[in-house]
C-alpha cells in the first residue's frame, strides 16, 4: 500500500512516501496507525499522539475508522492549515 | 431581432469554476477579468486574497518567510468539491480559487478566491463560505521560518468554528 505524509509528519517519519505490504489483520486507519507506530522509532515519533493525526484515504478526507480495503493511497498529516 | 452590437452571449459556465495550485504569484484583477469578460449575466464580482502577514512573536522573532506545502492531487480535488458544494447552496456563475505553494514572504500573495453571482449576496458568502472551507479541508500546511529556526503552524479552533457555522 502506498502511505503518504505531510508535513511534521514526513519530517518525523524521514519520509515523503512509501510502498509496503500492509497485514490483513490492518483494517482500519486507525489500525495502519498504530501498525505503522511499531515499524521503528521514527514511525513511532510521528504517531506518538494520534489524536493530531488526520488522514485521507485515494485523496479524501475519512475518519480512523474508514476500511483500508480497496484503496490504493492513504495519507496521514496534521490538521491543514492553508488559506 | 437581435442587436448585432449586443456583447456576445456567456461562455460556457464551466470555464469560469475552477482551481489551481500553483508556485507562482497570481494577477487578482486579471482572474476577475477573466470570469466577467464578453459576458452580461454577472452583477457581483468578490475577489478576496490573502496575504503573508508580518508576525512578531512573543519571543520578539520576526516572520521572516512561510513554506507551503501541499498533497498534490487532493489540494486540487478537495478546493474543486469545495466549488460543487458552493454551487448547489448559491446561484453562481463563476468561482475560483488560486493557492499558492513554497516559500513565501511577508506581503506575498497566499490565496485567492474569485465568485460571480448576478447579485452580491450570493457573491460575498460564496466566497467566505470556500475561504472559510478551504482553510480547515484543503490539504496545505504552513511552516514557519523566524530567526533560522523553523516549526509547523499549529490549526486555530477558531478556524473550525469559521468552517463549521455554514453545516
Amino acid at each position: 500500500m502506498k502511505i503518504l505524509y505531510f508535513a511534521w509528519l514526513r519530517e518525523r517519519v524521514g519520509l515523503a512516501e512509501e510502498d509496503i505490504p500492509v497485514p490483513p489483520e490492518v483494517a482500519t486507519v486507525s489500525d495502519l496507525a498504530h501498525w505503522l507506530a511499531t515499524r521503528d522509532a521514527a514511525h513511532a515519533h510521528a504517531f506518538s499522539n494520534p489524536a493530531v493525526v488526520r488522514a485521507a484515504l485515494d485523496r479524501r478526507h475519512v475518519k480512523g475508522d474508514a476500511l483500508l480495503a480497496g484503496a490504493r493511497e492513504v495519507a496521514f498529516f496534521p490538521p491543514m492549515t492553508g488559506g | 431581432m437581435s442587436d448585432p452590437l449586443a456583447p456576445p452571449l456567456a461562455p460556457p459556465l464551466a470555464d469560469s469554476f475552477g482551481v489551481r495550485v500553483q508556485a507562482e504569484p497570481f494577477d487578482a484583477a486579471a482572474e476577475a477579468e477573466a470570469m466577467t469578460r464578453g459576458r452580461v449575466d454577472v452583477g457581483a464580482v468578490v475577489t478576496f486574497a490573502g496575504l503573508c502577514r508580518a508576525d512578531v512573536a512573543a519571543d520578539g522573532t520576526a516572520l521572516a518567510a512561510l513554506t507551503l506545502e501541499h498533497y498534490p492531487g487532493m489540494a486540487e480535488e478537495e478546493m474543486g468539491r469545495l466549488i460543487e458544494e458552493a454551487r448547489q447552496r448559491w446561484p453562481l456563475l463563476g468561482a475560483r480559487i488560486v493557492h499558492r505553494h513554497g516559500r513565501l514572504v511577508p506581503g506575498d500573495p497566499i490565496v485567492l478566491v474569485v465568485t460571480a453571482s448576478p447579485h452580491r449576496g450570493a457573491a460575498f458568502a460564496a466566497a467566505e463560505f470556500l475561504m472559510d472551507w478551504l482553510k480547515t479541508s484543503a490539504p496545505f500546511w504552513k511552516k514557519e521560518d523566524r530567526a533560522g529556526s523553523g516549526d509547523w503552524v499549529e490549526a486555530k479552533s477558531t478556524d473550525d468554528a469559521a468552517a463549521e457555522r455554514w453545516k
